[in-house]
């Protein structure tokens, strides 16, 4: 089934287009993954003034994503942490084919999404959903609830009839815990409070019945007490209709909280992934050490040691060789300036990058 | 004398002698209103609190408590909507709430002053950071521009930047670095009490870290006093000697840090710590609180927490509590507090079942 679109200029512009519709809707998911991540490069170009590009040798890139590989298993909530510039949002846009990679796969139920056709991308993103950051900014002020989660269904068409697709914008507010939906249908955006506009967001989200969702950050900009909801719908919604979800987060103590699986990022690149009771409990990465050592804990009595890294991330562009983190780790030796670590296993599921840890 | 000569032309009550005083800041009564097309918004009601020199305390609510508005209203920084309506602000000894707008620019700044949240929108984008730091040294001090920058370059070497990056704008430098020069110029006039308002909300965990231990070694070497105003808690059990949990305007509890976090005695107090995971204990879910604070235009005649509160009885909804004193220094304003004894909540107690009783 690998023939290209129908004309040269499409299929031209349309080069890795090879994934056809028909393909993806026969895909299933085999041994529970549903996304196979590996060696995922994303690199963006430096725009430079037309001086330096005539000048310079090389083109430079910021390295967002530097060959990461991971795999997210169907109906988890797989977190992914990590400071600002690590890199855990673009891998997050990436999955879905927000922004392309540079490098490597990612195998959607087996097949490549970096290869979809404009087509297949269009039948993959009602299987693929997105939950922005800040629920003020990334819905239409000027639409209606009903329209704003009636708009996925009208843009893929998935509607038989007026009646169905009111019915299904229903289904979905109720569901994203706006009851009853009625009360909420024909209200603006800027009726609601944020919690209500981030529920907006998520019934935007689940009305096409999405398979995966990738949460970007849900609930940074939100209270205390309305966080917490958000939190408990996500894993809600993942126990009954099985969404799986990539939960974007730079709380390591929020993800400890909802998540089944944790990646900690660091500089484009997982430097610890697991079971998330094991990562929080056993870390191995010092970085990892780090994050968990300096979460803040609601008890005055328990003074911990903090591992306060000096410093702040490093530019992405100029990634320090070896070990990416050997500039700022506490243990680093000689060597991890010149070895860049491999994965290594420490217990079934759970892999930590570091040259220190003993096999 | 400065502070002298604003006396003078400020109406004080009691001219020429210090009210006397035991800490270096005590508010009583402190009660603030902003003035609206719907009525005046009662944003701060009969807020009292104190500090001792070199105390740290944390003012902390959820979104709209109020927490803010009475760290302005101890500067007298409110917008042009908002007044003081009645209550004391006693800081060393002197009235701050009965002071004229002269009388406040004597202080601001040069003993008490303030760290904001964003560093990005504080600070002046076009003017280099160094030389904002140091134009309170030169309007307070009366030093030249070049003697100040002297002083600013010694107070980047105590927050940690470097003496190179003074003549960087804001947008050169990194958040983290942004913020410890907010810090730097907080603490350019030597000021005696600091107050810091969410100064470490937008930033990452590893900074945040940082610059919260940046802000301990610093009140420890010059003896500050300090008020943190967050709305993590988590943040005010690590940092912070007193605590001050504020509700609707209102203070409901108020003690030790330990007092708040180990055996809390208000019912939002309790849920608010709940909502906060703990990593380092059993994995749960965290809970939430439901429901919404009340419209401060007009708030409820009883407990302002009574529609959302678990352990609600009959008289909550007409009796608006006093503050009790459930142990020495521990404050809480609830009904149920006056016949229980908060040494009967052993840590991790959810002694609901005490309370329902009563």
């Amino acid at each position: 089934m690998a023939t290209a679109e129908s004309t040269p200029a499409k299929a031209d512009l349309y080069e890795k287009g090879t994934v056809h519709a028909d393909d993806l809707s026969s895909a299933t998911v085999k041994d529970g993954v549903l996304f196979d991540v590996k060696d995922l490069e994303v690199y963006f170009p430096i725009q430079q003034g037309f001086f330096k590009a005539m000048v310079a040798t090389e083109k430079k890139f910021v390295k967002a994503v530097d060959r990461v590989s991971f795999q997210i298993m169907q109906g988890e909530i797989l977190a992914l942490v990590g400071e600002s510039g690590c890199g855990k949002t673009t891998t997050g846009r990436t999955l879905l084919r927000l922004e392309d990679p540079t490098g490597g796969h990612i195998l959607y139920k087996g097949l490549p999404v970096e290869k979809f056709a404009a087509k297949t991308l269009r039948a993959y993103r009602k299987k693929a959903q997105i939950i922005f950051q800040d629920p003020y900014n990334s819905i239409n002020p000027k639409q209606t609830i009903f329209d704003i989660v009636a708009e996925p269904l009208e843009v893929n068409n998935v509607c038989s009839s007026e009646r169905e697709k009111e019915e299904r914008v229903i289904k979905a507010i109720n569901e994203a815990g706006l009851r009853p939906a009625t009360e909420y249908l024909y209200r603006y955006p800027h009726e609601l409070s944020g919690g209500q506009r981030q529920r907006v967001c998520i019934a935007g989200a689940t009305v096409l019945e999405p398979d995966v969702i990738v949460a970007d950050e849900p609930v940074a900009s939100l209270d205390v007490s309305i966080r917490n909801d958000i939190l408990k719908l996500m894993v809600e919604e993942k126990e009954k209709l099985g969404v799986t979800y990539i939960f974007i987060t730079h709380d390591l103590s929020l993800a400890w909280v909802i998540s089944d699986r944790i990646a900690v990022m660091y500089l484009g690149r997982i430097v610890e992934i697991g079971e998330t009771e094991e990562v929080v409990a056993n870390p191995q990465h010092p970085y990892t050490k780090a994050l968990i050592s300096v979460i803040p804990v609601p008890d005055p009595l328990a003074k911990r040691e903090h591992v306060i890294l000096k410093g702040e991330t490093p530019n992405p562009v100029d990634i320090p060789s070896g070990c990416r983190f050997h500039p700022r780790c506490p243990e680093a030796i000689e060597a991890c300036k010149e070895i860049d670590p491999p994965d290594v296993r420490i217990t079934g599921d759970h892999y930590a990058a570091c040259i220190r840890i003993d096999r | 004398m400065s502070a002298a000569k604003a006396k003078a032309i400020a109406p004080a009550k009691k001219p020429a002698e210090r009210i006397a005083h035991k800490g270096i800041l005590e508010v009583r009564g402190l009660t603030t209103y902003f003035k609206l097309g719907v009525g005046d918004v009662k944003a701060v009601q009969n807020v009292s609190f104190d500090l001792e020199p070199g105390e740290s305390l944390g003012l902390a609510g959820e979104s709209g408590c109020g927490k803010t508005t009475a760290a302005l209203s101890i500067l007298k920084l409110l917008p042009e909507n908002g007044r003081i309506v009645s209550g004391d602000v006693l800081f060393d000894g002197r009235n701050l709430a009965k002071r004229t707008e002269f009388g406040m620019s004597k202080i601001r700044w040069k003993e008490i002053s303030i760290i904001f949240q964003g560093a990005m929108n504080a600070l002046n984008p076009v003017k280099e950071t160094g030389k904002q730091i140091a134009e309170p040294i030169q309007l307070h001090e009366g030093l030249s521009e070049g003697k100040a920058m002297v002083r600013v370059r010694e107070l980047y070497d105590l927050v940690g930047i470097s003496q190179k990056r003074v003549m960087d704008f804001p947008h050169q430098l990194s958040g983290g670095m942004r913020q410890r020069a907010m810090i730097a110029m907080a603490l350019a006039c030597n000021p005696k009490l600091v107050i810091g308002d969410e100064p470490t909300t937008a930033l990452d965990v590893m900074v945040q870290a940082q610059i919260l231990e940046l802000i301990e070694r610093l009140r420890k070497e010059l003896d500050l006093s300090f008020i943190l105003i967050s709305h993590d808690l988590s943040v005010m059990a690590e940092t912070c000697d007193k605590g001050v949990i504020m509700y609707a305007g209102e203070v409901v509890e108020s003690g030790t840090t330990a007092d708040i976090f180990n055996s809390a005695t208000h019912p939002y107090t309790r849920q608010l710590i709940k909502a906060f995971p703990n990593i380092h204990e059993k994995r749960e879910m965290v809970s939430s609180i439901r429901g919404d604070p009340p419209n401060l235009v007009s708030p409820p005649a009883g407990c302002g927490f009574c529609p959302r509160c678990d352990e609600k009885v009959a008289r909550c909804e007409t009796e608006h509590p006093e503050m009790v004193e459930v142990q020495a220094g521990h404050f809480v304003r609830c009904v149920h507090a006056k016949s229980q004894r908060s040494d009967a909540l052993v840590r991790g107690d959810e002694a609901a079942p005490d309370l329902k009783g009563v």
